[in-house]
């Protein structure tokens, strides 16, 4: 009797975690294919179909390394727009990228495309995340 | 019989060929009758629309006129150096017609800047550096805004001043000109199809006889 109640606890945990699971997956796939969308209109010119940039002038956004240590701030790069030197896999830029007032659902979902894109692969960027990380912007 | 019919078939294919060859890419633009006297003759010709003498600067504070294109075929187009929209696609796509044909002295690519007052001479040098461009294959021309608004209607092109937005509004088509200052095409910058399309047309618009005699 007891080991069919653990049994069955047992049971419902793995199928609580598996379906939370999903529930995550699910986010990320919308904020993934809805975030290629805000890509391709407000980011695709500068940056290129496959985030590779334009020589010097525009940065790529295939260096993980880059956005992995900026995480916390890349919202405010979109918010705000970015100006001054930057290394990004291993090259300089120094040149100026305007602002872009879209909303913080947008940016996550933007977000979460470019991180998982282009050889990168950080998860999904939550709205919670960036309306946290907004806050804090410089 | 059946090798009759056998060279038949190869002599059409063949002549299918030949026609292939000949393609020659259309003259562009404007055309006016005119008519000339011809040996005590009076004949009407079709004149086609040419690009008028210029002057411009380039990145290297060079003076370029008309006169630095004799004998060149070249693709023309307009940006300026801020542009937030089409221009960073349009130079992406213009690199590879940079790179395929950055050898041949007899071609040039001209940009001219829509935005002057910014897009001063170190400005254009400091692009084209960034861009990765080096040499004459590539001039950024600068020159007084009147000046490059005209003769973007010789290309076919509107530009014109701010919009309300503060934008400036510019097409983003490569033009190409033969060495008789002619237009031949007009490319979709932004559109990797065309202007692959472009590359191709060069080099056809190269093997055509007008193009090999003149000089
Ligand atoms: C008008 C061109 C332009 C547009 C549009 C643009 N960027 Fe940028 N972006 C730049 C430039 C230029 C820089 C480098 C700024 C500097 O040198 O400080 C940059 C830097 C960045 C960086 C940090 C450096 C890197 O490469 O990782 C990120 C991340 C970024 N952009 C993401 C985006 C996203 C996401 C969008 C769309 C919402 C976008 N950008 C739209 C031009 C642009």
């Amino acid at each position: 009797m007891k080991i069919k109640v653990i049994g069955a606890i047992a049971i419902l945990l793995i199928v609580i975690g598996a379906s939370c699971q999903s529930d995550d997956q699910i986010e990320f796939k919308r904020y993934y294919s809805a975030g290629s969308l805000v890509y391709q209109q407000h980011c695709q010119n500068c940056h290129g179909d496959k985030g590779q940039g334009l020589s010097s002038l525009i940065p790529p956004l295939t260096d993980s390394t880059y956005l992995k240590n900026n995480k916390a701030t890349l919202a405010c790069f979109i918010k705000n727009g970015l100006k001054g030197k930057i290394t990004v896999a291993g090259r300089s830029f120094d040149d100026q990228m305007q602002a872009d007032d879209i909303a913080p659902l947008e940016i996550a979902k933007v977000l979460t495309y470019v991180a998982n894109s282009f050889g990168n692969k950080m998860g999904t960027i939550s709205l919670q995340q960036v309306q946290d990380d907004l806050k804090n912007c410089k | 019989m059946r090798k009759l019919w056998i060279g038949i078939v190869i002599l059409m294919l063949f002549n299918a060929c030949k026609s292939n060859t000949k393609t020659a890419l259309p003259i562009l633009g404007y055309k006016t009758p005119v008519t000339k006297t011809v040996n005590g003759k009076t004949v009407t010709d079709t004149e086609y629309a040419t690009i008028p003498p210029f002057k411009f600067v380039n990145q290297y504070a060079d003076t370029i006129t008309q006169k630095n294109l004799e004998g060149k075929i070249y693709v023309a187009d307009f940006f300026f150096t801020t542009c937030p929209s089409i221009c960073p696609v349009m130079h992406r796509n213009m690199l590879n017609v940079y790179k395929e044909f950055k050898d041949d002295d007899n071609f040039r690519i001209i940009s001219h800047t829509i935005d002057p007052k910014y897009d001063t001479v170190p400005v254009l040098k400091r692009y084209a550096d960034k861009l990765g461009i080096s040499g004459n294959t590539w001039w950024l021309l600068h020159g007084e805004k009147g000046d490059t608004y005209k003769i973007g209607k010789s290309y076919l092109q509107s530009v014109s001043e701010k919009n309300p937005k503060g934008e400036y509004i510019h097409d983003g088509f490569f033009i190409l000109i033969d060495k008789q200052k002619r237009i031949r095409g007009t490319y979709e910058g932004t559109d990797p199809a065309e202007v692959t399309k472009l590359i191709a047309d060069i080099k056809t618009l190269k093997a055509e006889p007008d193009q090999i005699a003149a000089k």
